[in-house]
């Protein structure tokens, strides 16, 4: 079981001294949570993608190599990489230069985007965000395991004898979620390749992502990757901390009724009743969490919004030290004792590298020699399938 | 879900919906008189109803909340569940300015739109002015038409001058018969049962119930390595 947070990388007012920061100032800050969440203990740090104000992570892979460097244990992720306004090649060349770079700390999660604008800014039409979606996703998929690829689609031009490059690091593919809120087609996608179901769960009841969670977990059973138990699971959460309950209250709640998607709406306490939120005390928070543990059974993954709706960066460091001090801890001794031996483990790249090769040597490719034209042939690497065909002269 | 009819013993199961606000509201003695008339009725047949009312005036703020923010408050999720298993549904609105009240739209805005599927619905309203006749017939009529429900063709509307007039009660009865005859001929439950996958759904829908899944659709197709494009432009 991994625990980490993820961040909007939302550039919000704060509500209680009225500052906005600056992009620069905000850049700077996530460099300092994800920095302070390895140093708690926590296990992975998540960026989201946006492509307009006032968020800041246009360019996710860059943001996160940095971090690769800052850190030695920490998995980098995504919450979401956008697989539908990115060309899905960007995507493949990027992620695996990240896993190289970071030495196969990284994971990333696939989401569409629900913001319209942005789609045609990257040349797509968000009435077609789901087919877009999913064909991406295909062609990434490939593109990450083949050599070679041959590939025509609705969305994309069509490629010849295309390789992606770098190859995955051990040539083994980044590990891929598929985030979707009520959207079966992407957990039967995750189901399909056997890839991770992160279920955002912040806005909606724990009963709500159940729903989706359950359909994932029996289409990855029907497709043999394993028993309903050993789907591989991520959810979301949000909590604000404090050593005692009332103060949590009184603490989060400007930043609660200022924050940008739920602000105004409903009071803090029909929220906190009614959704994965908790603001209270560190046991308050064990509690909570282990019912999402009730509800979806043993998963891998449990990330936890903490950053967002203009806290300020030492109230974020704060929340850090008492997610890490206090409440992860105790959740990995309880969650420990209540796992299945049957289900999976967390997803990381020692594991998939093993799972692949065993105890033998993990393919390395070296590419041929270029012919002069930039390109290899049909057969880029030494080690690749066909041996590689060159012109003859006669 | 109408095994009643074969047993006699279930009763069938009549949600009142009322957008009034003040107690007693008159918009809410007109869905009672309705539902009462039904009862009746039903009596006289050797049925009988059971009655449960949903006064949105208490689930006010739990509404607007769910329109900002989708959050349903308890007494929202409990209005649905009631909904869901409803035989026929009393909605009755007061009329403000020339529309039923925003109270009473924002509450079927944010119910799913698949819950009420084929449920038989009487449709009533009142107003302090016989100018709002037509609210219920040109404006209520198609927010349930959206919501795919089968209303009955007799609508209620009562403005002051109707209260004591005896064809306001013929009315009444009308519509009362109208929906009783449609519980009693079970056609939401079939429609619901025999033809339930031929409507539009959204997964989790229907209140949380309708968790079918389609898999022989061309998304479903893509999301498994298949191919975008139409079939006939394949190969």
């Amino acid at each position: 079981m991994q625990f980490g947070i993820f961040s909007v990388s939302d550039i919000t007012r704060d509500p209680v001294s009225g500052k906005t920061p600056s992009e620069a100032e905000r850049i700077d800050a996530i460099l300092k949570i994800a920095v302070k969440a390895e140093e708690v203990g926590l296990d992975a740090f998540a960026i989201g993608e946006h492509h307009n104000p006032p968020f800041f992570s246009s360019s996710p892979t860059t943001l996160l190599a940095h971090i690769a460097a800052l850190t030695e244990r920490l998995v980098l992720t995504t919450a979401t990489t956008l697989i539908t306004t990115n060309d899905p090649v960007r995507i493949a060349e990027e992620y695996a230069m990240l896993q190289h770079l970071s030495k196969g700390r990284m994971d990333l999660m696939l989401g569409r985007g629900n913001t319209a604008p942005v789609y045609p800014w990257f040349g797509q039409d968000i009435r077609q965000g789901l087919a877009i979606a999913l064909e991406n996703y295909n062609l990434l998929h490939r593109l990450w395991r083949e050599d070679v690829v041959d590939w025509e689609g609705q969305f994309r031009t069509a490629l010849q004898g295309f390789t992606s490059t770098p190859r995955p690091l051990d040539d083994v593919p980044p590990f891929v979620w598929h985030g979707s809120i009520r959207t079966p087609e992407i957990a039967e996608q995750a189901a399909f390749y056997g890839n991770g179901f992160f279920a955002n769960h912040i806005f909606w009841p724990t009963s709500h992502s159940k729903r989706l969670i359950d359909f994932y977990r029996q289409r990855f059973e029907h497709y043999g990757h394993g028993t309903k138990k050993q789907a591989i699971v991520g959810v979301g959460g949000q909590a604000y901390i404090a050593k005692r309950s009332q103060d949590a209250v009184k603490e989060f709640r400007p930043y609660f009724d200022e924050a940008p998607v739920y602000g105004h709406g409903p009071t803090l306490e029909e929220f906190t009743k009614g959704t994965p939120l908790t603001v209270g005390s560190p046991q308050e928070v064990i509690d909570k969490t282990l019912t999402f543990h009730d509800a979806f059974g043993d998963y891998q993954r449990q990330m936890f919004l903490v950053d967002h709706a203009g806290m300020p960066l030492n109230m974020v460091l704060d929340q850090l030290e008492l997610l890490g001090g206090e409440v992860v801890p105790v959740l990995r001794k309880e969650l420990a004792s209540r796992r299945d031996p049957e289900s999976a483990d967390a997803p990381t790249h020692a594991g998939r590298v093993a799972a692949k090769y065993g105890d033998g040597p993990a393919r390395q490719p070296r590419p041929n020699a270029n012919r002069g034209d930039n390109v290899t042939g049909a057969s880029p690497y030494q080690d690749s399938d066909a041996s590689a065909e060159y012109p003859g002269l006669g | 879900m109408n095994d009643q009819q074969t047993s006699g013993a279930e009763p069938f199961r009549l949600v009142v919906v009322s957008g009034g606000t003040s107690d007693p509201s008159s918009t809410r003695m007109l869905a009672d008189r309705i539902a009462n008339r039904i009862g009746a009725r039903a009596e006289e047949r050797g049925e009988s109803v059971r009655t449960d009312v949903v006064d949105l005036r208490s689930l006010a703020t739990e509404i607007t909340t769910a329109i900002v923010s989708q959050l349903m408050g308890p007494k929202m999720t409990r209005a649905i569940e009631l909904l869901g298993r409803a035989d026929a549904v009393v909605a009755s609105a007061p009329v403000y300015k020339a529309a039923p009240s925003g109270l009473f739209s924002s509450f079927f805005h944010v119910l799913d739109n698949d819950l009420l599927i084929a449920k038989p619905v009487v449709l009533a309203a009142t107003a302090g002015t016989a100018r709002h006749a037509l609210v219920v017939d040109e404006q209520m009529r198609s927010l349930f038409a959206y919501l795919r429900t089968m209303t009955v063709p007799t609508s209620v509307f009562a403005a002051s001058e109707d209260w004591n007039s005896r064809e306001l009660g013929e009315r009444i009865d009308r519509a009362a018969i109208e929906a009783l005859l449609l519980m009693e001929s079970g056609f939401a439950e079939q429609v619901r049962s025999e033809s339930w996958n031929h409507y539009q759904h959204e997964f989790g829908s229907a209140g949380g119930t309708e968790l079918e899944v389609d898999l022989s659709t061309d998304l479903m197709r893509l999301a498994t390595g298949g191919s975008a494009l139409p079939r006939q432009q394949r190969d």
